[in-house]
């Protein structure tokens, strides 16, 4: 952990430029400002940016990037600051990119159901607005209360609605970007067709702030569904469970959610939340259906005999809000039980085909048991998206080792079974030096020659994805 | 102004006092963002939210910043109403970390002389003893009966003072005289059949510019079956003085109110502020370096709990008659009330409950509304701009009538009330007030 860039100060000139065109307002060297903005939800990483620059519109974004360009200086786009790749830590310095400003919805189309946004929307607050006009936004990640549109479509971010609905790429029909030489340029479009050349729209989708800044996106919309059920089913052995999920899938049925925790999990909700569920029980399903209702009973009827065939020892039908509200807690309290264990919390999203997950959770806790850590796995279940999650001390530096040593076992654990190294959090600097695992020499040497075509200077989000050397280490301890 | 002295004498003692497990727990995930109301209103600034808060903090204890003048102004514009705390994953207790850095900064700063003689006055002079309240809130009284009030309107002398300041004056309640304040009964006896015998809270200002609303809260617990103590020696919660960074005036107060309530043998001891009821219930970390204290503490937090709440347990609102004017009612939550005493469902039950009204729930109740305790002095220009976006939410209610559960939002409710130029149509009341009304043993005010 680098905690001061005491080198990376801007020269007078340069901040005299930026200030000509944001405003002295909304440009800020001050350490108070810049230490705000020096750290992400990740654990571990600070570093302080030179300043915080919070353009209000397109044009003054353009501009800031061009002379950052010109003098050389690193551009962190930041919307929230929720991401868990330390994707917004400014580890080489520069200005910090703010879309405090940006923070509108142009607009809610009807006629083509997309809407048009800002980068700097709260995900909720999008959401929200179109469900006050009987539409849909699909991509729910957990941390949608704060999380931004623009973090959403540069983390490519899914959530618990992911397996039947797909993740934000699904719904990115244009944008608008600034590119590394300050040029505008416009992806796509409403339109339901559209192949004029590359699909710029789905490479700056999950490119995490390394090859443009997104100043404007167009998302697509669909209706919202009539109605919505929950049910939930506890098994003794993970097996089973991961049976049930492949069963669902193979009849055809593609539940809204599928989320599934594991025993360790269980029981640290228990604990805290003390909901009544038994702590015995080896893994616990929480699914979800919407759509029509005659859809749904059948569904969940349906689902409740596949997984009553493959020995869960309850299956609960919520037949209210209330109760629906009941037997999803577990899965709602889960972060909420495993963050209060201890002071740091390591929450990681390896992903492995469906078909593999027992596997996949048996390896996670005997590398769990192997190196002497608490691992507990909850995660998406349908989507093959695990979050096996740390509650640990990073004064502890003994103990860091052994979680570092567990979770690169895991990794290539993941790949090995088809799998990736993150499913939905990004690769940042957290993950970079196993981004080979996944790749491969090639495909990150592919990689490179995109990032270095459009940022010659290497000044949009550096340090990022791509890792100086590979293979290091998870967690970086001071 | 600190000086870089100052500045590194505040660091050491951060680094010597700061709870370096709560801040670590901080898990910088940023769900507590949105609840934010400073960091709304500063235009989404991580500086005045309570991750960046939290982090300035830490960054104190790690040397990586000093604790110059912005990191104060952070501080500063905390509301420390802990919205930030319910929807915290990780469980931090915001107020704790908040107090003990306030403490920190204000034992180890010089204030300026003017800064200094009104904390004095407050801190030492005033809220510790009640005989001296109770001649200051005597000398409103006397301010306002006398017809000086009129004649200082008329001058407008009040056009000289802050703008809140000068609306403040027109809502201050027409104070009890110096009597009617003597004179609490210490023992009230139930005025139906008895089901517990309760002590009763009255706290500083609540006693005197407030004790009708004691008044109110009384007769009520008596309707429910309650026998009430009231012990003499009790004194204010010490809030005032815990949040303003004055800890050891607040250990001292609590204390004796520790005291106070030991031998009174009661089964609940009743607040009517959830301001105070909040930091009643927060004694034992506050006496956390005291274990015999601590202990002593713990027993009397236990027995804490709101008006409503008890009201709400005993079934008041079933067993009797509650009946009001054909009005809507809307309720804006106390923000500890809510926070740390957990008590939401209760007033809005119990509002529910009274024939004849309509409840509508207000947009963003539970958001502060920027009165917090000396708050709307010490930084008037952003609680004004809290208040006025509570009184377009409170104005969106259509409601004849905002209920409140404590005495510093009741006075900034009829604050806003006046600002927006609503005195005519809309009110802000007490909820023990207005529940009172209700029984039919008052009339509206
Ligand atoms: C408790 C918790 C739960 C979470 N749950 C989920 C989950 O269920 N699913 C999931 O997918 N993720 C989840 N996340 C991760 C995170 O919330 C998401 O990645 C989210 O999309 C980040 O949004 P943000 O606004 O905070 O972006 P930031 O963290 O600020 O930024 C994310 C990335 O986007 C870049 N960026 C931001 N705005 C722009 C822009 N306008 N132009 C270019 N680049 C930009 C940044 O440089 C950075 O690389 C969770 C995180 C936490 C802490
Ligand atoms: S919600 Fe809690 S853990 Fe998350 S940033 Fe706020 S204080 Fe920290
Ligand atoms: S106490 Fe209130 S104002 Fe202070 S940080 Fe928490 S939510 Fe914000």
């Amino acid at each position: 952990m680098s905690a001061s860039n005491e080198a990376a100060v801007l020269a007078a000139e340069v901040k005299g430029k930026m200030i000509n065109i944001v405003g002295e307002g909304n440009f800020d060297d001050s350490k108070t400002g810049r230490l705000v903005y020096s750290y992400d939800a990740t654990p571990n990483f600070q570093s302080l940016p030179a300043a915080v620059v919070s353009p209000r519109n397109t044009r003054e974004a353009a501009e800031i990037v061009r002379i950052c360009n010109e003098h050389k200086v690193p551009i962190v786009p930041r919307g929230s600051g929720t991401n868990l790749c330390a994707g917004t830590c400014p580890t080489e310095g520069g200005i910090v990119l703010l879309f405090r400003h940006m923070n509108k919805i142009i607009d809610i189309d009807e006629e083509n159901l997309t809407a048009t946004v800002q980068p700097g929307v709260i995900t909720l607050d999008l959401i929200n607005a179109v469900e006050a006009k009987g539409l849909f936004y699909p991509p729910d990640p957990s941390s949608m209360k704060i999380s931004t549109i623009g973090g959403n479509l540069n983390e490519n971010s899914g959530g618990l609605r992911g397996l039947k609905y797909g993740v934000t790429r699904d719904y990115v029909m244009g944008l608008e970007a600034v590119l590394a030489n300050g040029d505008i340029i416009r992806t796509g479009g409403k339109l339901a067709k559209d192949v004029a050349g590359y699909d710029f729209t789905r490479l700056f989708v999950g490119s995490e702030g390394t090859l443009a800044i997104i100043t404007e996106a167009t998302l697509k919309l669909i209706p919202i569904p009539e109605t919505k059920k929950t049910m939930l089913a506890l098994y003794q052995d993970i097996e089973s469970a991961a049976k049930s999920v492949s069963k669902i899938i193979a009849n055809k049925i593609i539940p809204a959610t599928l989320e599934f925790l594991d025993q360790p999990t269980l029981e640290v909700v228990e604990a805290h939340a003390k909901i009544g569920l038994p702590t015995d029980v080896q893994a616990v399903l929480l699914i979800e259906q919407d759509g029509t209702p005659e859809m749904v009973n059948r569904d969940i009827e349906r689902m409740s005999a596949i997984c009553k065939e493959e020995n869960a020892v309850s299956v609960q039908i919520a037949e209210s809000d209330a109760q629906a509200e009941a037997l999803s807690s577990a899965r709602r309290t889960a972060l909420s039980a495993l963050a209060r264990l201890k002071p740091t919390t390591i929450l990681e999203d390896a992903t492995v085909p469906r078909s593999e997950i027992a596997n996949m959770v048996r390896a996670i806790n005997n590398i769990a048991t192997k190196y002497h850590v608490k691992i507990c796995t909850f995660g998406h279940a349908g989507d093959g998206n695990l979050h096996p999650t740390c509650p640990t001390d990073s004064r502890d530096k003994e103990e860091m080792e052994r979680v570092e040593k567990a979770f690169e076992e895991i990794f290539v654990k993941a790949v090995e079974l088809g799998g990736t190294i993150t499913g939905e959090h990004g690769v940042g600097v957290m993950k970079a030096p196993y981004l080979e695992l996944k790749l491969g020499k090639e495909g990150i040497a592919a990689m490179k020659a995109v990032k270095t075509a459009l940022d010659p200077n290497n000044i949009m989000n550096p340090g990022k994805i791509f890792a100086k050397d590979s293979r290091k280490r998870v967690v970086i301890t001071r | 102004m600190t000086t870089r002295e100052e500045q590194e004498k505040i660091q050491e003692k951060f680094k010597e006092r700061m709870d370096e497990d709560e801040l670590l727990n901080c898990m910088r995930c940023g769900f507590c963002l949105p609840t934010c109301p400073t960091y709304i209103e500063s235009g989404y600034k991580e500086s005045h939210s309570p991750r960046g808060r939290i982090a300035l903090m830490k960054a104190v204890v790690d040397g990586l910043i000093e604790p110059d003048e912005d990191f104060e102004r952070s501080l500063d514009l905390c509301l420390g109403c802990r919205a930030c705390e319910p929807v915290c994953p990780s469980g931090v207790n915001y107020g704790h970390l908040l107090e003990e850095a306030r403490a920190i900064v204000s034992v180890n700063k010089r204030y300026s002389l003017p800064a200094k003689v009104v904390r004095n006055m407050v801190f030492k002079g005033l809220f510790p003893h009640q005989n001296r309240l109770r001649n200051l809130t005597g000398l409103i009284g006397f301010y306002q009966r006398s017809g000086l009030q009129t004649a200082a309107r008329g001058i407008g002398i009040m056009k000289l003072l802050p703008d809140s300041l000068s609306s403040m004056e027109k809502v201050l309640p027409s104070v009890p005289s110096m009597k009617e304040m003597r004179n609490r009964p210490e023992h009230l006896a139930p005025l139906s059949k008895k089901v517990h015998k309760v002590g009763f809270f009255s706290g500083c200002l609540m006693d005197t510019m407030f004790l009708e609303t004691n008044n109110a809260t009384t007769k009520l617990l008596q309707l429910a079956g309650c026998e009430i103590v009231i012990p003499k020696n009790q004194a204010c919660c010490g809030a005032l003085h815990g949040h303003s960074g004055e800890k050891e005036g607040a250990k001292d107060l609590a204390k004796r109110n520790i005291r106070a309530f030991e031998d009174s043998d009661v089964d609940f001891i009743i607040t009517n502020a959830g301001g105070c009821g909040a930091f009643l219930t927060d004694y034992a970390h506050l006496l956390k370096d005291e274990p015999e204290w601590n202990t002593r503490a713990i027993a009397f937090h236990e027995k804490i709990i709101d008006i409503s709440e008890i009201l709400v347990i005993l079934g008041f609102h079933e067993k009797v008659k509650l009946k009001l004017p054909a009005q809507i009612v809307t309720y804006q939550d106390s923000c500890h009330l809510r926070n740390v005493m957990k008590t939401a469902s209760a007033p809005r039950a119990l509002l529910q409950a009274i024939e004849g009204i309509e409840y509508r729930e207000m947009k963003e109740a539970d958001r502060c509304c920027g009165s917090a305790g000396i708050y709307n002095i010490t930084e008037t220009e952003m609680s004004m701009q809290i208040l006025d976006y509570k009184m377009e939410q409170a104005k969106g209610t259509y409601a004849k009538t905002i209920v409140t559960a404590n005495p510093g939002c009741l006075l900034q409710m009829k604050l806003g009330i006046e600002r927006a130029g609503l005195s005519g149509s809309m009110r802000g009341v007490h909820i023990a007030d207005l529940l009172l009304e209700a029984v039919g043993e008052r009339a509206e005010k």
